[in-house]
């Protein structure tokens, strides 16, 4: 009698000890599971970005390591640098030729693929092709292709009657060739993203803008366009955080990846890179990308709050279209 | 399966011109490419003299030797293939663990995080990169693989991708089932989350493999030139040999067959999955 039920409560007690067991088990594991990202995150993102405010505040060498605390000097000292301002230049203007060509390029190859074609996966592959091709390989070949003697645009060019460009000396010119590289390896990435919005078009809205005798171009631009406006959105953002941080393609642009002679075609990621591990001041790499960091951040927010807007005012002129084509179909 | 259709809705084939732009396309995805090796196969007398050149030469072999002489090709080729495959690795299994929890586990503070993962990707960390090296170089990883591999381990794209593939694609019941028979929180992860996660984890395999493969930045800066990775390796045939363009795209040839195979076996599934990506993000 008694030892039955010293075996009962011992087996009540080793329940309550697993149930207790299972309680901490459900109550931590959602956390210990998604630990991994946060720690890696505060290791590999957040403390480097705080830290680097802490660095720009101080001398500091690449080698001799952390010197003195200098305040706000070496912000001032950048941006009494002409450097900084072509390489601000250099990169705003590298980014422009490349984001909006490539969106709108990126529109009309999607569009084109949205129709319905023999060989779907064939196309859409080929699209896709340059993506796998590393930045660097690709500065690479376009290098080539630009180049200012025996380049094969530069030649073609001449068939024509037109001068050479000097691709490699003047501005503009090597902004537009270091934005070709962007464009070839993203506008085939950016279509199929546009191509999947287009896709997700409800077909009933067609068959409604077909009724009310809406033209092919003009289902596109007052339908199509419109409902892929979060995708668009999304390209761009991302699109901007990428293209002012652009390195690759301008540090492999000629041999010694300066930016050119007199740095026609820095970008501030290439600056904050010459300062760092050329000059060897960390301190000032430092307060290029925390001013860098301010910018993007600005930027992103502009884009985030002019898109708001615009969306916001193009849903009301939508919203009307969805309910007629339930009143039609 | 979705009914196709075109602009406007009309299922009917399209026109000719539709074939004749997106040929247009191709030749512009593919000539650049082409062009790497019909370059890469000349010899250097044979590139700078004036003239289009329109077929291959003979020389890539040869080329491609001295290129591999020249540079730590071989170890640039093993280094990539770890890097790439070891982040591959880790952040589909980081990244699964995560989204599991977010899609399906329930916890306190679930949606806050979730926000915050999804805000992270705006942080452009690549501007950390001083204090980085300050930190790597303190541990003593700079020239070492490690220093490539850690700051990629998980990414904020990846639980996200993860988490809205398993919203859907698992029901909860199925959990609820794992779970009154006893199972631990670990163990119906294993049995029932992660089989269900396999087919968006390999898609993340695949663009972890690829983002890494064609990282240069951070590569660049913290390894050695002794013992770089294929990117960081064509910077420094670019520096030996920045006259003779033949060389330079036999390496870049050289460098880009083994994505461009991956392409040709796995490229349908790379344009499903940034499709898919883009109606879910």
């Amino acid at each position: 009698m008694t030892a039955a039920t010293e075996v009962d409560a011992r087996a009540i007690r080793r329940i309550a000890f697993n149930h207790r067991l299972s309680h901490w088990d459900v109550k931590l594991s959602p956390y210990l599971y998604i630990s991994p990202f946060f720690i890696v995150f505060a290791l590999i993102g957040l403390f480097p970005l705080g830290y680097t405010a802490w660095v720009s505040l101080h001398d500091w060498n690449l080698i001799g390591g952390q010197g003195d605390f200098v305040g706000l000097e070496n912000f001032q000292t950048v941006l009494a640098q002409p450097y900084f301002w072509i390489s601000l230049r250099n990169t705003f203007s590298i980014f422009l030729l490349s984001a909006i060509p490539q969106v709108i390029a990126a529109i009309a190859i999607a569009a084109v693929l949205d129709f319905n074609l023999r060989g779907k996966t064939f196309w859409r592959m080929g699209v896709l092709l340059p993506y796998v091709v590393a930045p660097v390989a690709v500065a690479l070949i376009f290098n080539d292709l630009f180049g200012d003697k025996y380049g094969v645009i530069n030649q073609l060019l001449n068939t024509v009657g037109l001068e050479s460009i000097r691709w490699h000396v003047d501005v503009i010119p090597s902004h537009f060739a270091i934005a070709t590289m962007v464009n070839f390896r993203w506008t085939g990435y950016n279509a199929l993203i546009f191509l999947a919005a287009m896709q997700a078009v409800p077909r009933d809205f067609y068959e409604a803008a077909i009724i009310d005798g809406a033209g092919r171009w003009r289902t596109f631009w007052s339908l199509t366009v419109p409902l892929m406006r979060p995708t668009i959105i999304f390209v761009i953002i991302t699109s901007t955080i990428g293209g002012l941080q652009i390195f690759d393609e301008p540090r492999m642009f000629d041999q010694y990846g300066q930016g050119g002679a007199s740095r026609q075609w820095q970008t501030l990621t290439l600056y904050i890179y010459e300062l760092g591990w050329n000059q060897r001041n960390f301190g000032r790499a430092s307060a290029v990308s925390w001013l860098l960091f301010l910018i993007i951040i600005l930027i992103a927010a502009l884009n985030f709050y002019i898109s708001r807007k615009i969306s916001a005012t193009s849903d009301k002129a939508i919203k009307v279209r969805p309910i007629k084509a339930r009143g039609i179909s | 399966m979705r009914k196709t259709r075109s602009i406007g809705g009309h299922d009917r084939r399209p026109g000719f011109w539709v074939y004749g732009v997106l040929i247009a396309v191709l030749v512009g995805s593919f000539f650049p490419i082409w062009w790497s090796f019909l370059i890469g196969s000349q010899d250097a007398t044979a590139i700078n003299k004036n003239g289009m050149i329109f077929v291959p030469g003979g020389n890539f072999f040869a080329n491609a030797a001295t290129v591999i002489d020249s540079i730590p090709f071989w170890n640039a080729l093993l280094n990539s293939i770890i890097v790439s495959s070891a982040v591959a690795l880790s952040v589909v299994a980081f990244s699964t663990l995560a989204g599991y929890a977010f899609a399906k586990l329930k916890f306190r503070g679930r949606e806050g995080l979730l926000v915050f993962v999804i805000a992270t990707m705006a942080v452009p960390t690549q501007l950390g990169i001083v204090p980085l090296f300050i930190v790597m170089s303190r541990l003593g990883w700079t020239g070492s693989l490690w220093a490539v591999i850690a700051p990629g381990l998980v990414t904020a794209f990846g639980v996200f991708w993860m988490t809205q593939y398993l919203k859907d694609a698992l029901p909860d019941e199925l959990i609820e089932a794992v779970r009154m028979d006893g199972a631990s929180m670990i163990r119906s992860f294993w049995h029932v989350g992660l089989p269900a996660a396999r087919p968006a984890a390999a898609m993340l395999a695949l663009f972890a493999f690829i983002g890494t493969w064609t990282n240069f930045f951070w590569p660049f800066i913290v390894l050695d030139p002794g013992n770089p990775t294929l990117p960081v390796a064509l910077q420094q045939l670019q520096a030996a040999y920045y006259v003779d363009y033949s060389l330079v795209l036999s390496g870049v040839v050289l460098s880009i067959i083994p994505l461009i195979v991956l392409f040709v076996f796995l490229g349908k599934q790379l344009v499903a999955g940034i499709m898919q990506g883009a109606v879910k993000g």
